[in-house]
């Protein structure tokens, strides 16, 4: 089983691609876990195509909404829910797949059922804004 | 180090806990975890295990060799406790689950029936939950009402607080913790019963955390209740205590109904038994309470002086070495603590902190503790939480202080 924290865990936890709110956009959804205080506010531009987000939490958290926010650019909503499915697969099974890209970064975490969640809120998040689009 | 810390062989102690020569992660295991739940003696055990092998039956019901052997061991357990916080007597011992149960079992029988719609319940700031929302239950099914006593910046009870919160004179129960699972802050007991009593309240102490490193007296302390759990005490889990004074209990009406809590039954009245069985419906956690006793007799037999002795160094030196780390904040500088040491580290999530330390084989808690309402007055979501027994060596400190280091390398 892979460290759940990857150099690229921590790289995207400090310095971020695609954090902040951005000055228009097209729907919000929101997660929050306050077992944690883990808090995160997806946005959506370009009618879905573009992703960015405020996120308060913890580092895989933190990084897991910005390498979502990477994976899901351009898609469409049926690619992103099979993009989400299979992203749970893997943070619960620890197998990577390689239509995941850097996602698989995240695998080790299945070792950490607790942690899980860290992982999918921004996903949750995701899902919910989706919907409003 | 002391003559006494000399004395206390925590290398002879840690050969007595098989878990601890367990790996994680290939790493030594380092646990600092204990306040959540101790690991166990050899003697608990083997105590737990002779039962099912050697003496085991129903208690209480059969006529027959092994029901007698076993109801006595189990019995035998009733005394054990009585004298390790030296109540007044057998009857004021009454098993539950745990220390939550103990709690919610004063707070649906004694809180439905000696308080009155109006009358106070208060707490402290710094209660975990299982002190709180049975409290908060009451009030709402029942109306009485749930203040609040502040704590202090550094953690402790705040006197000034206290005053205010009975000033009307209708607090009827403090319900309080002896010892914070959070700051490590031990409160005043016994000047808090006496405040208490000389007001017209009763008090009911949540032992958890502090039985495990003090011995407790609660005829000196004057408590009406006191609740804690075993497996903090190195003993099982499903398995805990409710002492209360006699007279209390004599007039409180039963928990759950079933076997064992009555003294006859007919289709048109059920009486009841006396306490303590009156509080122990249906078949009791046999196993669990003999292995109780044994966790008795081992923290007994080593001694609560050389326990709190090894304790109070093991404290120091953390507070010391921690405090020191760059970044680290601990929570909570009561004058008189115990080794529960709650931290928050800048630049990294108390969850990565505790991941992270997994990974070197060092567990410690993260999260809220169980008691978010204090988090809130410290103005944090989450700390880590690293705590001490008996088994703690400063080694491991040491390891936690080494392990904190690198993580702040990797954040920084």
């Amino acid at each position: 089983m892979s460290h759940p924290y990857q150099a690229l865990i921590v790289e995207r936890h400090k310095h971020p691609l695609h954090a902040g709110k951005p000055a228009h956009f097209d729907a919000q959804g929101q997660g929050a876990n306050p077992i944690c205080g883990d808090a995160v506010r997806v946005y959506l531009t370009r009618n879905g195509m573009d992703v960015h987000y405020e996120a308060e939490g913890c580092a895989i958290m933190n990084a897991s909404a910005d390498l979502m926010a990477d994976a899901v650019a351009g898609k469409t909503p049926e690619q992103v829910e099979r993009l989400r499915d299979d992203f749970e697969k893997l943070v619960t099974t620890g197998e990577e797949n390689p239509a995941l890209g850097e996602l698989n970064a995240l695998a080790g975490l299945a070792e950490y059922s607790s942690r899980i969640r860290c992982a999918t809120l921004p996903w949750s998040a995701l899902a919910e804004a989706l919907h409003h689009v | 180090m002391s003559a006494t810390l000399e004395a206390f062989d925590v290398a002879a102690i840690r050969e007595n806990f098989p878990i601890l020569k367990q790996q994680v992660h290939g790493k030594k295991l380092v646990f600092l975890d204990s306040a959540a739940s101790a690991q166990k003696p050899r003697a608990v055990i083997d105590a737990m295990c002779h039962v099912m092998e050697a003496q085991y039956a129903n208690v209480h019901r059969g006529l027959h060799y092994m029901s007698e052997k076993t109801s006595d061991a189990f019995e035998a357990v009733r005394d054990k406790v009585a004298g390790f916080i030296n109540a007044a007597s057998r009857e004021e011992i009454i098993f539950t689950r745990n220390a939550t149960e103990s709690i919610n079992l004063v707070a649906y029988t004694w809180g439905r029936t000696a308080l009155k719609p109006g009358d106070v319940v208060a707490v402290s700031e710094m209660e975990h939950h299982a002190n709180l929302v049975p409290w908060q239950m009451l009030r709402d099914a029942h109306g009485t009402e749930l203040r609040i006593i502040k704590i202090t910046d550094s953690g402790e009870i705040d006197f000034d607080s206290l005053e205010q919160v009975f000033a009307d004179g209708k607090v009827k129960l403090l319900a309080i913790t002896q010892m914070s699972n959070v700051l490590g802050t031990y409160t005043p007991v016994e000047r808090l019963a006496k405040f208490a009593h000389e007001r017209g309240a009763k008090i009911l102490i949540d032992g958890c955390q502090a039985i495990v490193h003090r011995a407790i007296d609660v005829q000196a302390i004057d408590a009406d209740f006191y609740a804690f759990s075993g497996h903090k005490l190195y003993g099982p889990t499903g398995i805990g205590v409710l002492y209360a004074k006699r007279e209390i209990l004599e007039d409180m009406p039963p928990f759950m109904g079933g076997g064992e809590m009555i003294a006859s039954v007919s289709y048109e009245k059920t009486t009841f038994a006396k306490p303590p069985f009156r509080f122990e419906a249906g078949t009791p956690a046999i196993i669990e309470t003999i292995g109780l006793g044994a966790a008795i007799d081992y923290v007994s037999a080593i001694g609560f002086e050389a326990i709190a002795a090894h304790e109070r160094a093991l404290t120091e030196h953390a507070l010391a070495t921690l405090g020191n780390l760059e970044g680290v904040n601990i929570l909570g500088r009561a004058q008189d603590r115990g080794g529960v040491i709650s931290f928050t580290m800048r630049g990294a999530h108390a969850h990565d902190v505790a991941t992270l330390l997994d990974r070197q084989g060092i567990a410690v808690r993260a999260g809220h503790h169980c008691a978010e309402p204090l988090m809130g007055r410290l103005g944090v979501t989450s700390t880590a939480r690293a705590s001490f027994a008996l088994y703690t060596t400063a080694e491991e400190i040491d390891a936690l202080a080494h392990g904190l280091q690198r993580i702040r390398q990797i954040f920084a």
